[in-house]
């Protein structure tokens, strides 16, 4: 079990007038209290790590997550924030002393603006929420995590969440203009708006990303864009992990940009195919998902231009999609990757690393040395064209010391990821699963002055304190040392 | 995801079974944005990874089931759509199922509830009875506003009002256990589900379906003692009489099976489909011979939009030039995964179809679910409805009697799919088609 911070015993003793005083805010169903229905609040999409929390609050509107805040801030309540609770790192996982405050009742599209390109939508509404608001009137939302069809928004933001097509597109931060939060003192601030850039600091980068820590979310105001003419995916196969890796070296050195180049190897393949039946080539050992987008005939070029540079790693087969169902397929497999692995593991950890596409084949090959090494199973998908590593672990939960090991791997290929010029993390956030680990990637010097961000929005530490920095310390502002 | 059962507890087999579902759990969070009741009560223990969570720790304590437990897996609508959602082939259904009995099994409802649920077990798979009630029903209806809203008890008691029929059709002599012979040189034999509920409310569906067979060269038999599916006590929890019903069935079944013989059982109501299709599971503990035996009906077992792809279809009237909702019920759906072949029929008939958006949330029928939950089940059906209305139909079609019981009333007609292909290829006009509609020449 993970590593938490001691709970604050004055908090645990006064549990039944704090839920009493969140009785108050919030409708009769807003709160939840009792031991039973906690439950299944204690863990998130990392279901290693749980923790039943003190209480529940499911408010749904900016205000009454305010005033909720503002009630914790005075009572020196912790505070996690939640959305769809599909963190693969324990961006929600709560802890025992603390009010999970969850924004999933805060699902509704405020405003759509197609002149300007922005829409405007609650935290709590998923991500595909807003494509599918904005869809008949030729429109999307570009980010696109796997998990876009259960995630957040607001967590989107929390985690900068990347996606298949954050290749063209960007990530999160690339696709946000402005957001309503709440601090832990309960103000309500309003920062960007529906233009591009603010004068001053870009508290919009800042926020992003910061993983519930600064501030909640609880309104974004994204871009949306004009969707494209068409598009088509490509499925390469290939006989080897690493020319696979050699492949998308070549495609994204030659300038081409493909809308999306996912890498899938040869247990992922076979999971997705009984999933999504997308006629995934079964007898390759790694397989790419390549997708262009435009006219048809500038479809035609870029596969044809794909193609041929593909052509030198001798691929066992390749095919383009020739209906909009096909395609739908394809990518049902690829974005059910992680839960489809649940047919061929009964768990696995998702790691989430990011290294130089460069280094695609050594990496490939040191973590298929590493499955030999440790006796685990390695399933790997992910954004090939961004160099976003999505290692799945395969473990048994029921099996004593596999999950220490699967943890131990997972930590090794992220170390790796950070020694080939890489980092720790594209999209899933470091969470509390990989915060031990941030002492790879910065030095004690730079960490504090993230932590003295930290204590600027918040000074006692109460929002989703125990995540991101290692708990080396508590993480008290005392015991930062002043600024150089 | 990791389980906490004893090799004790893992001897039985409903838990041995619930262990495997868990196992394949990955809780990776998906199944939330389609489960109908998170996106209406923004709870993680109103979604399916909450109720697995919530079931998980039920079953693992061994105790006795509680009332917060009971709550929020009594507002599951059994849709099975997280079942559709779920990359990681989760079987939600024989899980919930398993919850079901053990609540069931182990907690004690207040008292009107279970007499609703009494009533409900006795009444509903029961023509005659029923056919009482609805006229009962009828009776009660200018008293209604005697009875207090608000109160859980109260407020079914409406929703019973509200759903009985105003008035219903006479019983057709179709429907009684009999042989229909097939038009024509014979060309396959099936067993036709005549079902309960459904014979009283609307045995148009069943003598559409019968007319439409027969005139393909299909001979269709009900079979003698074959009733109730099962279904309705299967998803209260109540083993036994589910048992008990789904075995009279298969009896009825396999004496046609061993006699002249089944090419399939066919179910023109895609919630007793989805259960006939899952005797072969239900009876995995019985005796060798009983489960073998269920295992073959399981097999043969076909929703009627199925085996009429199989066919020939191929209307006879020109066509309507009527604009058609497609309603997809869950059972077929999501329990089936019959998805394409009702649209397809219907496009073949002539009609145009159109789907609604969100056609993946159910629309708050989810057999008496209506009856038990009606706040909830009301809000699903204005959801529904409005996105149907969004789309502009003349009519909607669906494949179950109890969305189309659920989803009438609004001014759209509401007619079973079989019915209009019925009616494209010879047969009469369903009932409550608009005016102009009925015009069309034979």
């Amino acid at each position: 079990m993970i590593a938490q911070p001691p709970p604050k015993a004055d908090v645990i003793a006064r549990r039944s007038e704090i839920v009493a005083g969140l009785q108050a805010l919030l409708p009769a169903s807003g709160v939840i209290s009792e031991a039973l229905r906690l439950k299944p609040y204690e863990t998130d999409g990392l279901p290693a790590y749980r923790q039943i929390p003190l209480a529940v609050a499911l408010p749904e509107t900016t205000e009454q997550v305010a005033a909720v805040l503002a009630f914790c801030h005075k009572n020196g309540v912790r505070v996690i924030p939640r959305g769809a609770g599909t963190s693969l790192s324990g961006g929600a996982l709560p802890m025992s002393d603390s009010v999970v405050v969850g924004l999933m009742r805060m699902n509704q599209i405020l405003d759509i603006d197609y002149a300007d390109r922005c829409a405007t939508v609650q935290a709590g509404v998923t991500n595909i929420g807003i494509t599918n608001a904005v869809a008949a009137e030729g429109f999307f939302y570009a980010p696109d995590p796997s998990s876009q069809l259960a995630c957040m928004i607001g967590g989107n933001v929390g985690m900068n969440s990347g996606g298949a097509h954050c290749l063209k597109y960007g990530v999160t931060a690339n696709n946000l203009l402005g957001l309503r939060i709440v601090t832990m003192q309960g103000e309500i601030l309003d920062i960007g708006g529906q233009h591009l850039d603010a004068a001053g600091y870009d508290w919009l980068g800042l926020m992003t990303g910061s993983e519930g820590m600064l501030a909640m979310v609880t309104e974004v105001t994204v871009r949306i864009l004009r969707a494209p003419e068409g598009q088509r995916a490509m499925l390469v196969a290939f006989d080897a992990n690493e020319t696979a890796g050699r492949a998308v070296d070549a495609i994204i050195g030659s300038g081409i940009i493909p809308v999306a180049l996912e890498f899938m190897d040869r247990p992922a393949i076979h999971a997705c195919e009984q999933f999504a039946h997308a006629g995934y080539p079964l007898d390759a050992e790694a397989m790419l998902i390549i997708e262009v987008e435009g006219s048809v005939a500038e479809q035609d070029d870029l596969l044809n231009r794909i193609a041929a540079l593909c052509e030198p790693f001798h691929p066992l087969s390749l095919r383009v999609s020739q209906s909009v169902e096909e395609s739908v397929a394809i990518w049902k497999g690829r974005k059910g990757a992680f839960g489809a692995v649940g047919r061929i593991s009964p768990d696995y950890l998702c790691m989430d690393g990011t290294i130089p596409t460069g280094q695609l084949p050594f990496v490939l090959r040191r973590i298929g040395e590493m499955s030999d090494a440790y006796g685990l199973k390695v399933a790997n998908i992910f954004h090939a064209g961004d160099g976003n590593l999505h290692p799945l672990i395969m473990f048994d939960a029921n099996r004593p010391g596999s999950f220490e090991d699967a943890e131990k791997f997972g930590a090794d290929i992220l170390k790796l990821c950070v020694e080939v010029g890489g980092c720790l993390t594209g999209e899933h956030g470091v969470g509390v699963e990989k915060r031990e680990l941030m002492t790879v990637q910065f030095t004690e010097i730079e960490l504090n002055q993230q932590r003295r961000i930290k204590t600027a929005f918040d000074p006692d530490w109460l929002l989703n304190p125990s995540k991101v920095f290692p708990l080396v310390e508590p993480p008290q502002a005392a015991d930062l040392p002043a600024a150089a | 995801m990791q389980t906490n059962f004893t090799v004790e507890q893992l001897a039985d087999p409903n838990v041995q079974s619930s262990n495997q579902v868990l196992r394949t759990c990955v809780h990776c969070g998906f199944c939330t944005a389609t489960c109908p009741t998170f996106v209406l009560l923004g709870d993680e223990l109103d979604s399916p990874r909450g109720r697995i969570y919530l079931i998980k720790d039920m079953l693992e304590s061994g105790r006795p089931a509680t009332e917060e437990v009971v709550r929020h897996v009594d507002r599951c609508l059994s849709c099975l759509a997280c079942m559709t959602t779920c990359p990681s082939g989760v079987h939600y259904m024989h899980l919930v199922d398993h919850a079901r009995q053990y609540i069931e099994e182990t907690y004690t409802r207040p008292w009107h509830e279970r007499m609703l649920r009494n009533v409900l077990q006795m009444v509903l798979p029961r023509p005659a009875l029923f056919r009482a009630a609805v006229l009962g029903a009828r009776v009660a209806r200018p008293v209604r506003r005697l009875i207090p809203r608000g109160s859980t008890l109260g407020d079914r008691v409406h929703a019973m009002l509200d759903l009985a029929p105003g008035k219903l059709p006479p019983s057709g002599s179709m429907q009684s256990p009999q042989v229909h012979k097939a038009e024509g040189a014979r060309r396959g034999r099936v067993a036709l589900l005549a079902g309960c509920a459904q014979t009283v409310l609307a045995p148009s569906i069943n003598e559409a379906t019968i007319r439409l067979l027969t005139r393909h060269g299909i001979e269709v038999v009900i079979a003698r003692g074959v009733g109730c599916c099962g279904a309705l006590t299967h998803h209260m929890g109540r083993h036994d009489p589910a048992m008990a019903s789904a075995r009279a069935n298969i009896a009825g079944w396999t004496r046609e099976i061993e006699g002249d013989g089944l090419d399939a059982i066919l179910i023109n109501t895609s919630g007793c489909g989805t259960t006939v299709k899952d005797y072969g599971f239900m009876f995995r503990a019985e005796p060798a011979e009983w489960a073998m035996k269920a295992e073959r009906v399981s097999a043969l077992a076909m929703d009627i939009s199925e085996y009429l792809t199989t066919l020939n279809y191929a209307p006879t009237r020109p066509m309507p030039g009527l604009r058609v909702a497609y309603h997809a019920a869950c059972s077929l759906q999501h329990g089936q995964r019959v998805l394409n072949e009702p649209k397809a029929l219907l496009r073949k008939a002539g009609f145009t179809v159109v789907e609604p958006a969100e056609g993946h949330l159910c629309c708050g029928s989810a057999g008496t679910y209506n009856l038990v939950q009606p706040a909830i089940a009301g809000r699903l059906r204005e959801r529904k409805l409005a996105n149907i209305a969004r789309t502009k139909p003349d009519l909607i079609a669906a494949g179950n009697i109890g969305c189309i019981t659920q989803l009438s009333g609004d001014g759209t007609p509401v007619i079973h799919t079989v019915e209009l292909l019925d009616w494209m290829a010879g047969g009469p006009a369903p009932a409550g088609l608009p005016q102009v509609a009925t015009a069309v020449p034979a």
